[in-house]
């Protein structure tokens, strides 16, 4: 990376880290709902741009991490004996056993990675186990998503069914609604936004990830090299679903709702578009566009609502056939002028 | 007499009925280099595809180093020291140069072993070397896609040597060379015998005959003719299969 690429991130980040005092809750809490977006980006642009696989599915384990976080504010919500209201309304009596463990806040917590975790890296061995790929990959990922969020509509009385678990007071005994905890998450928020764009940036200047993207280049070259290519494609879809459950868990913090609407087929697409509008090899550009179209999506569908889903269609066109690269492509396209011109003077 | 590293026993390979390798057999010795040639759809390709586990084998037997390979995966016999390099270039195009030779060269190859950062040692040394054989050392740091055609056949002969397999099966290396660079291919490749064993397909009889070695002719799926490129161009049936003469034209 050049110095003044480092720099201007150094000042980003710095920026970021004061906005608490300059902003109100409300505007607080969208930022930060939408930097919890920028986690899972950053996994698809391990997966889809380093590693060439591309996940019409990322809303499951965006689900099991914010779902993992969900069930265990429901509970640290009541007192001894009770179970959550929904289930009551349907007429469930006693808490179901998957639901127990997360009474348990370290394993809600170790939870909102692990699930996903190994949810994924079981999903991944053993269709990738099969060299299953390409695109029929991406359609097993999405009828995944179809049947995850149909399961959970369907299984009302243990999920809370369309409406998902929502009312969140507290956190660990902290009022969540205080513009204390507001910015409190919010910082939360960016230290696991920077950390997670930090342990890949590493992983992908590691042997490792040359290695993963020799598996993009040349799956059937490098089996003839004598090497697996499963595991590392188990690892990168494994990784990207454990950032994807992160980023589940703090939006569901910062939303106070996670629902199957949040899960399903739709969302899942928008996730890759996100990366797409951002340039799928760029780990700034994935976060640069979370942040932009999801703010873009608040604007624009808090005035014309049906309008959302064709600009955002309109825009992934654009960005498809006009900048392939995304904004990073454009923004590394700027820097180069740049530098062009101060050499030149 | 030492049993041969490669020995093919009456091999068939069939494709829904149609006999891509049709009873072919072949022994290669330790250090040989040998040179396959024959016309379109004689299935040289195919033996390669068989030697490494790549074709499905009808019935027959592949051997190497005394063990039967004929039904083990890709990787079990990658393994075992055999190496191919493809007829398109089969390099790695996002990747340097230099990373192209270094996934190669590393020994280690099971996935957990590469999350280290350090290089394991001897493998720059060996990526060095190998840059400076095939002539692509002050290329070294150039994304292997950019490289010129006869370049990008280097890169993936130096991929396949890098590997240090004892069998290396080359599939036409000179495809879309000029005569000056098919000249340093087949001094790349001569240099190759003793520590290797090579066999190499080839169309280009220019390249044939620099390469010095002993010919096997393939037609059919089955073996025509074995012997040293003169005996071979003097061959009126090998005249025949490649000019589509007949035997009676030839013998005129």
């Amino acid at each position: 990376m050049t110095r003044p690429a480092l720099i201007a991130m150094v000042l980003a980040v710095a920026a970021a880290a004061v906005l608490p005092f300059l902003l109100g809750s409300y505007d607080l809490n969208l930022i930060a709902r939408f930097m919890a977006l920028g986690i899972l980006a950053l996994g698809l642009v391990l997966l889809w741009g380093e590693t060439g696989i591309l996940s019409l599915g990322q809303g499951v384990y965006f689900g099991l991490g914010g779902y993992a976080l969900a069930m265990h504010l429901k509970l640290s919500g009541l007192g001894p004996g009770e179970i959550p209201d929904f289930m009551v309304w349907s007429g469930v009596k006693t808490l179901p056993w998957w639901w127990q463990p997360f009474e348990n806040p370290a394993v809600a917590l170790i939870g909102v990675v692990a699930i996903p975790g190994l949810v994924a890296g079981l999903f991944a061995w053993m269709v990738f186990h099969r060299r299953v790929g390409g695109t029929y990959f991406a359609l097993i990922t999405q009828a995944l998503a179809l049947a995850f969020a149909t399961l959970l509509i369907s299984q009302q009385a243990t999920t809370g069914g369309f409406n998902g678990l929502t009312e969140f007071p507290t956190l660990f005994g902290i009022d969540l609604n205080t513009l204390g905890a507001i910015r409190g998450l919010y910082w939360i928020t960016l230290a696991a936004l920077v950390g997670a764009a930090l342990l890949l940036a590493l992983l992908r200047a590691s042997r490792f990830g040359t290695l993963l993207r020799a598996v993009r280049d040349g799956e059937n070259r490098m089996r003839f090299l004598g090497y697996d290519p499963t595991p590392y494609k188990v690892a990168a879809f494994t990784v990207a679903a454990m950032l994807a459950g992160l980023s589940g868990a703090l939006f569901t913090l910062h939303a106070g709702v996670v629902s199957p609407a949040l899960v399903g087929v739709v969302p899942s697409i928008e996730m890759v578009i996100w990366v797409a509008i951002g340039g799928r090899h760029s780990l700034v550009g994935a976060i640069v566009a979370a942040l932009l179209v999801n703010l873009a999506r608040d604007r624009i569908s808090s005035a014309l609502p049906e309008l959302w889903l064709y600009a955002l269609g309109a825009l992934f066109i654009v960005v498809v056939t006009l900048m392939p690269r995304g904004l990073a492509g454009i923004g590394q396209d700027l820097m180069a002028r740049l530098m062009r011109k101060g050499a030149a003077q | 007499m030492t049993a041969p590293l490669l020995q093919v026993d009456d091999l068939v390979v069939s494709y829904n009925g149609f006999r891509a390798i049709d009873g072919m057999s072949l022994a290669l010795d330790a250090g040989e280099i040998r040179v396959l040639i024959g016309p379109n759809g004689a299935g040289k390709s195919t033996i390669c595809d068989a030697i490494i586990g790549r074709a499905p084998v009808t019935s027959g037997r592949i051997m190497f180093k005394g063990e039967d390979i004929t039904r083990l995966s890709e990787h079990a016999i990658v393994g075992r020291g055999v190496c191919r390099k493809f007829q398109a270039p089969g390099i790695l195009p996002t990747l340097t140069v230099a990373e192209n030779l270094a996934i190669a060269a590393r020994r280690d190859r099971r996935w957990w072993r590469n999350l280290r950062l350090a290089v394991p040692p001897g493998e720059a040394e060996r990526v060095d070397a190998m840059l400076e054989r095939i002539g692509l050392a002050d290329r070294r740091d150039v994304v292997a896609g950019e490289l010129a055609h006869g370049e990008k056949q280097w890169l993936e002969i130096g991929m396949v040597v890098c590997t240090d397999a004892e069998l290396l099966l080359l599939d036409e290396p000179t495809a879309g060379m000029g005569p000056a660079e098919t000249a340093r291919t087949a001094d790349l490749v001569r240099s190759l015998a003793g520590r290797h064993t090579v066999m190499v397909i080839d169309h280009d009889m220019a390249f044939v005959e620099q390469l010095a070695a002993r010919v096997t002719v393939m037609h059919q799926g089955k073996l025509l003719k074995d012997g040293s490129v003169a005996e071979i161009r003097a061959d009126a049936e090998v005249a025949a299969v490649y000019l589509g003469r007949t035997k009676h034209d030839a013998a005129a």
